[in-house]
């Protein structure tokens, strides 16, 4: 068995002043799609702003393949999205993708895969700006997979589409999975955590649980997953009480 | 420092502009815009030859800031800086590739500006046209780096806008154009000694006035160019991977 992709222990981060992730501590497995689920403001953006290595925490570690968050060896091996777009709207998505291939050092027809993976072939040519709101989350998504990086860290990327294209996207994660890549996506949307092998999660900067979406409805005993999550949150609100 | 990343930043830029006409159109207008509004305000050819070298490094130099500070911010606020953080990018790489964009950009504006007013509008040198390009490219490219400097201070673009008036205008009251440096008070004349503008309009001063270059001339030059590289790396400073 491979290590994890992802060691985070005792983590703990404070931002202006109040604490929004304490003391967490998991692992993420390779080549599976782990979804990080939890209501919008529970540190799901925190915790991933930490595992790529942007953000200052207060204590503890994340071991990212193997080395710490952020360092220089994984700049080409970690591939990240964030949840608003990051890509300038000024430049088509042609120029931007070739802007940031050259940064990554890949080759030029790299630009042309990620382009055909996220479906953008027919708005190649098109201002950043001026894509629709799920064309410009693809746009986002085609970054990230730019030089084929061994763990993908995506937060929210599916917020915004329509459901055919999330059906797309999950394919495509899927198939990302199969080929080895390790995927962590949040979402605040729980009919999707039943798509992910791995569900981590999150609730007022704690982690909840750790489980698969069997596991969970198994321990829950409630087949539905937001049910399940529900449940949870009540146990451990009644527990510390 | 890779130079294949500073060169793709560079041309990243220089492409963002061309999608951009207009702002490139107002970027080598404006200049010879107030050339020609200041020759015909003053409508002397003598009192536009004593002062219209040091308006020359002076608008591109305050242009360029403004320009500078605001893309850059954007950079931030929009989180394409916070991505390349996250991508094998160097911060030198980043600023220098900014510096050289907006470096070409500005040589093409004084190129406009200067060709204007010494062809046109009558302006008379005793110096070389060349030393003068010289020392105006220096300026914008001052006002380059001292706008990616102060971009991080600066939350939002109207924040932004405000560091013109703070940074650029002390300067432009004490570089000795409105009154000569030997006549300000010891307090002023000391500021005015540690504003890089100063001698910048004293470099287009002794450009105006002499054919010479000589020791004062070289080391007004080299304060310019030093200021520059020191507020790039500055900028460099403040530039951070890592935030809360």
């Amino acid at each position: 068995m491979d290590a994890p992709a992802i060691v985070v222990e005792g983590l703990r981060v404070r931002r202006r002043g109040e604490v929004v992730l304490r003391d967490i501590g998991f692992t993420v497995r390779r080549g599976a799609v782990t979804g990080l689920l939890g209501p919008n403001g529970c540190g799901k953006s925190t915790l991933m702003r930490s595992i790529v290595g942007v953000q200052i925490i207060e204590s503890g570690s994340v071991t990212v393949l193997g080395l710490p968050a952020g360092g220089p060896g994984l700049r080409r091996r970690v591939g990240y999205a964030t949840q608003e777009p990051a890509i300038y709207a000024d430049l088509t998505v042609t120029e931007a993708l070739r802007y940031f291939a050259a940064v990554l050092g890949t080759a030029p027809s790299d630009v042309d895969r990620v382009i055909e993976q996220t479906g953008l072939a027919t708005s190649a040519g098109t201002l950043v700006g001026r894509l629709s709101g799920g064309q410009r989350g693809r746009a986002n998504l085609a970054v990230a997979l730019l030089g084929t990086p061994e763990l993908l860290v995506l937060d929210e990327p599916t917020v915004g589409s329509d459901p055919e294209l999330r059906d797309e996207l999950w394919q495509l994660f899927h198939a990302l999975a199969e080929s080895g890549v390790t995927l962590l996506i949040s979402s605040h949307v729980m009919d999707e955590a039943a798509r992910c092998d791995e569900l981590l999660l999150l609730h007022k900067g704690k982690l909840l649980a750790q489980d698969t979406p069997d596991g969970l409805r198994a321990r829950t005993g409630v087949p539905d997953l937001e049910q399940a999550f529900l449940r949870l949150i009540k146990g451990r609100e009644g527990a510390s009480r | 420092m890779n130079s294949t990343i500073t060169f793709a930043t560079t041309r990243r830029i220089l492409t963002q502009l061309r999608h951009d006409p207009r702002t490139v159109v107002l970027l080598i207008a404006v200049p010879s815009l107030l050339m020609t509004l200041l020759r015909y305000v003053l409508n002397s050819e003598r009192t536009f030859n004593t002062i219209a070298p040091a308006l020359l490094g002076i608008f591109p130099f305050t242009i360029m800031f403004l320009l500078t500070s605001i893309t850059t911010l954007r950079e931030r606020t929009t989180g394409t800086f916070e991505r390349l953080m996250t991508l094998p990018i160097g911060k030198l790489d980043l600023l220098f590739g900014y510096a050289v964009a907006f470096g070409l950009l500005a040589t093409f504006q004084v190129l406009v500006a200067a060709g204007i007013s010494l062809t046109w509008l009558g302006l008379d040198i005793a110096g070389s046209v060349w030393t003068l390009l010289v020392i105006v490219v220096l300026d914008a490219l001052l006002g380059t780096a001292l706008g990616l400097f102060v971009s991080a201070f600066a939350r939002t673009e109207f924040q932004a806008i405000q560091f013109l008036p703070i940074f650029v205008l002390p300067q432009f009251l004490l570089c000795g154009l409105i009154v000569p440096r030997g006549q300000m008070g010891w307090l002023l004349r000391a500021l005015s000694d540690v504003l890089p503008l100063s001698y910048a309009v004293d470099a287009l001063t002794h450009v105006t006035r002499s054919a010479a270059i000589d020791g004062t001339l070289v080391r007004n030059v080299a304060i310019i160019a030093g200021c520059a590289v020191l507020a790039l790396l500055l900028g460099a400073a403040t530039l951070r991977r890592r935030t809360p």
